[in-house]
């Protein structure tokens, strides 16, 4: 039977997981198109305030990446936005005019932010809190360390405020409502809430109604109804969302809050289903997790054939992502004449847990200072267990019951099996214990990727590894130490510190004296161990090719179809007329395809054959240039402004201290690539302050930056101290170099180096000890000695010349009788 | 058919392969990566990546195994099988060894 055709639109969580359980059910049912409207692949939203507070990286909150839809063999349009379904010819177009048929389509279009109409709405500076994009543009207002307003009290713009603070914003919170999280929270707990938020320095005004945005060309601040002004450069929007059901409106389908759909997540046109925060099913919408999912799993298995699969509401507790504050609400706790409360407060710890009770079973629980009952109440509420028997105990939680107190482990051991852990993944006790033992699971991760628990918003990641604990006794150690790869049990610090203490000098010497697993490692822990030993004996190392990944043993990078790119170093991005008529005389002699300017201002020629490299090479080498190790884990480039050679604001040379820090700092090898620049003013042209390393000049001196980033990641840097002579401007960026050479883990790029070890204790070691700076550069100063050779030169004379050719050619062979 | 021909072919010293490296052989129809490991055995694998084609011979020889470059798919130099997680396969052919030299199958030059 062929296959048939299913189409989605949208690419969240819910049609994610959808995905997960189809291609479990019934694998080779379906060939898969999915439209995402956002340009990436599927992500973990709740953990956005997370990524907001700095804690987490967006490569950490990837749920499939793009490996998981090759695999799956899942056509998946990045960046393109559904515009019509035709339910008459079955297809669905995209806004870049893609139309793709269908037999079976899933709409997932999720919820649009609500935007307040007040004046001002639409300027700049006015954000919502929904996707990355959002994110991102948040990390960058922050940046100007200025002042945001955020409207709305509720789950995410509690997060988003607290995220905005984290980030040394000035935020003031403003609510409609008189207290915080009304919707969740009684107004005793949105007190408690409201005083702690207030302790991190975030303003809180509630009953506050805005009246309207100000600003001219972009926001400059908030007017309430009383008449309150409240200067900011940043407002974010979080008051609600609304199902987003245009689409399938247009198209016809039956639309009330969101799309109608059954039990079975059927939509009015039975071979078009919904799910998601678009779906309304039973007059409810949903914007929590764990309904999602459950609409993923009733989705899938219709889709697979199984048509008994039903969604059933249940509630579903809350939790505030925001460090340091715990809180917990479930269910309904409105009073009423025929409920009773049982209320502990204690003002001093901060503590306040409610549970609302009718016919002496919980209907509703809030929990503030201390959650770690929640799942147990949650328990009694959905089994509707009588509590009359320890109704005098009860609000003391479960450790309470029967006598003495217990101690948290025996309060998790006391857990049903069928007690709900993971409130995100509706992941119950038994299948954690089960697959612990099932698969002989020991670490957190391997948990996470066979269970689902804990793998969303983390919040029960506590009773996770209590369970653990449990399941596994003295065998988990969650404080072990991550081993470098599967070789070893040894982390990166350990393997650093050995190969000094025992003067570790070549691979199969280190394999052998720390008890390597493997005969010869793997493709992981070689290529680090090859630098680390590179890095601590610079003269006494000989260097191992076999273990350096493929563009650092040929000297060029890799390209898809198997060819290479070159890129020559141009000293601090300046070249020359003899310089410029090379290149273009290589490009014509080996017919070099491409030819690009790079980010980093170099020339990158692309599309050069493997063998052709030697003799490219030699002809740069003829005309005065050498290797720009455009492919190295080590320094690449440093980017300059024209500085006061020629800018009317220049107040340094900055092209001449970069000419010279290239020059000092080309071929030292570093646990991941190194990035400079250099900047006359601070205007900033050459973009330091997102660098590995970056100099701002300034009248009196210069700045030195450090630790920022913008790849994957966008981080603006740190300030490590200021300098009055180009001299110590070199000084220093040497012995910073060399600190992140001796103590970086390999892969590991100098933003994140800089968070695990602390900005003081650097800044101590390379302002203040004076000492120690000397040092550090010294020791960077003997290791360039080896490290400044060209590359290129040595191989365009013949060195490892077994590289670049076959060991034998069978071409002109006649075919053996 | 000429009974004398003889079916190997001889295609270079072991010595010329980098220890946990490698060396490709060009035919007539193909690249041919020639592997040898920490302990001096040799496998030829097709220089194709089962994923997406990448050079096999660029990648890190460790145990009977090499990493493909490109994306870091772990292929076996027995059986030519991806190993782990992902699957696919890449052609394998036998390999002779005899006084320090290695041996093709004569066939190899011109198969498809």
């Amino acid at each position: 039977m062929s296959k048939q055709k299913l189409a989605i639109i949208g690419n969240g969580m819910a049609p994610g997981r959808m995905l997960e359980h189809l291609f479990e059910a019934a694998p080779d049912a379906y060939d898969v198109t999915i439209f995402n409207a956002e340009p990436r692949v599927n992500y973990d939203r709740i953990m956005l305030s997370p990524v907001l507070s700095g804690e987490k990286s967006y490569e950490q909150i990837i749920i499939h990446g793009d490996g998981w839809y090759i695999d799956h063999g899942v056509m998946l349009y990045k960046g393109h936005k559904v515009v019509k379904i035709d339910r008459e010819a079955r297809t669905v177009t995209s806004e870049h005019g893609e139309t793709v048929a269908y037999d079976k389509l899933v709409i997932a279009t999720g919820s649009n932010p609500i935007i307040i109409p007040v004046p001002g709405h639409s300027l700049p500076g006015v954000l919502s809190y929904r996707d990355l994009d959002d994110v991102r543009a948040m990390m960058l207002a922050a940046q100007s360390r200025n002042k945001a307003v955020v409207i709305g009290g509720g789950l995410l713009g509690l997060e988003a405020a607290a995220g905005l603070n984290a980030r040394d914003m000035d935020v003031t919170v403003v609510h409609l409502m008189p207290t915080l999280m009304e919707r969740q929270l009684d107004p005793a707990a949105g007190y408690l809430l409201q005083r702690a938020i207030e302790e991190r320095g975030i303003k809180v005004l509630c009953n506050a109604n805005t009246k309207a945005i100000l600003g001219d060309t972009r926001v400059e601040g908030v007017e309430l109804a009383d008449g309150t002004v409240i200067p900011a450069s940043l407002v974010v929007m979080a008051v609600g969302i609304r199902p987003n059901a245009e689409l399938a409106k247009v198209a016809g389908l039956e639309v009330k809050r969101g799309i109608v759909v059954d039990g079975g997540m059927r939509t009015s046109d039975p071979d078009i289903y919904a799910l998601g925060e678009c779906a309304e099913v039973d007059g409810q919408v949903y914007g929590l997790v764990a309904p999602l999912y459950e609409m993923a799993r009733v989705a899938a298995a219709h889709l697979a054939g199984e048509t008994a699969a039903k969604f059933v509401h249940a509630d579903t507790p809350t939790k505030l992502k925001v460090t340091g504050i715990d809180l917990y609400s479930l269910g309904d706790f409105a009073e009423g004449d025929d409920r009773e409360e049982i209320v502990l407060r204690d003002a001093s710890a901060g503590v306040y847990k409610r549970l609302v009770l009718k016919d002496n079973r919980i209907v509703g629980t809030v929990l503030y200072g201390e959650t770690a009952d929640g799942a147990w109440f949650n328990d009694l509420k959905k089994k509707q267990t009588d509590i009359s028997a320890m109704r005098d105990t009860l609000i003391f939680g479960q450790a309470y019951q029967g006598g003495s107190p217990l101690d948290p482990m025996a309060a998790v051991a006391a857990l049903p099996d069928d007690a709900e852990i993971c409130g995100c993944n509706g992941v119950c006790k038994g299948k954690i214990t089960g697959t612990i033992k099932a698969k002989g699971l020991t670490s957190l991760d391997d948990v996470r990727a066979h269970t689902k628990a804990s793998s969303s918003c983390g919040t029960c990641t506590g009773l996770v590894e209590q369970l653990m604990k449990l399941t596994l006794g003295d065998a988990y150690n969650p404080s072990a130490v991550k081993p470098m790869c599967g070789c070893t049990d040894l982390s990166h610090d350990d393997v650093r510190r050995l190969i000094k203490a025992k003067g570790l000098k070549s691979i199969p010497q280190l394999l052998q004296e720390l008890e390597w697993k493997t005969s010869c490692g793997c493709a992981k822990c070689r290529p680090a161990l090859n630098y680390y030993m590179i890095c601590d004996w610079p003269d006494d190392y000989a260097d191992d090719y076999q273990s350096r990944f493929i563009n650092e043993r040929v000297h060029a990078n890799i390209q898809k179809d198997g060819t290479y790119s070159v890129v020559p170093r141009m000293w601090g991005g300046q070249t020359s007329a003899k310089e410029l008529r090379a290149i273009a005389d290589i490009v014509d002699k080996y017919k070099i395809p491409t030819v690009k300017v790079t980010g980093g201002q170099r020339i990158d020629m692309l599309g050069v054959a493997k063998e052709d490299l030697p003799g490219v090479w030699a002809d740069l080498s003829a005309a005065g240039m050498v290797s720009g190790h455009a492919y190295a884990k080590g320094l690449r480039t440093v980017k300059t402004c024209v500085g006061s050679d020629w800018c009317r604001f220049g107040t340094q040379d900055s092209t001449g201290l970069g000419v010279k820090l290239e020059k000092f700092m080309w071929g030292s090898w570093t646990p991941a690539k190194v990035k400079l620049a250099v900047s006359g003013c601070p205007r900033n042209c050459a973009e330091a302050t997102c660098k590995d390393i970056g100099v701002v000049c300034i009248e009196s001196g210069y700045d030195i930056h450090y630790a920022g980033a913008a790849g994957l990641e966008i981080k603006g840097t740190e300030l490590l101290g200021h300098v009055a002579t180009e001299e110590e401007a070199i000084e220093v960026i040497g012995a910073l170099t060399q600190l992140y050479r001796e103590q970086g883990r390999y892969l590991e790029r100098i933003h994140k180096w800089a968070k695990r070890v602390g900005f003081d204790t650097i800044r101590q070691q390379i302002m203040e000890d004076g000492e120690r700076r000397r040092t550090l550069y010294d020791r960077f100063v003997f290791s360039q000695k080896f490290a400044q050779i060209d590359p290129w030169a040595e191989r365009a004379q013949g060195k490892d010349a077994h590289e670049f050719k076959p060991v034998a050619d069978l071409t002109l062979r006649e075919a053996a009788e | 058919m000429s009974a004398l021909e003889s079916p190997w072919i001889e295609v270079c010293p072991i010595d010329s392969i980098p220890l946990r490296g490698c060396r490709v052989v060009r035919t007539r129809h193909m690249q041919i990566a020639l592997f040898r490991t920490a302990s001096d055995e040799v496998f030829a694998l097709e220089n194709r990546c089962p994923h997406k084609n990448g050079p096999l011979s660029e990648g890190i020889v460790h145990d009977r195994k090499v990493t493909c470059p490109l994306h870091n798919w772990v292929i076996s130099l027995e059986s030519g099988e991806a190993t782990g997680a992902d699957k696919g396969c890449t052609r394998s052919f036998p390999v002779r060894l005899d006084k320090g030299r290695v041996y093709l199958e004569a066939s190899v030059a011109t198969a498809p």
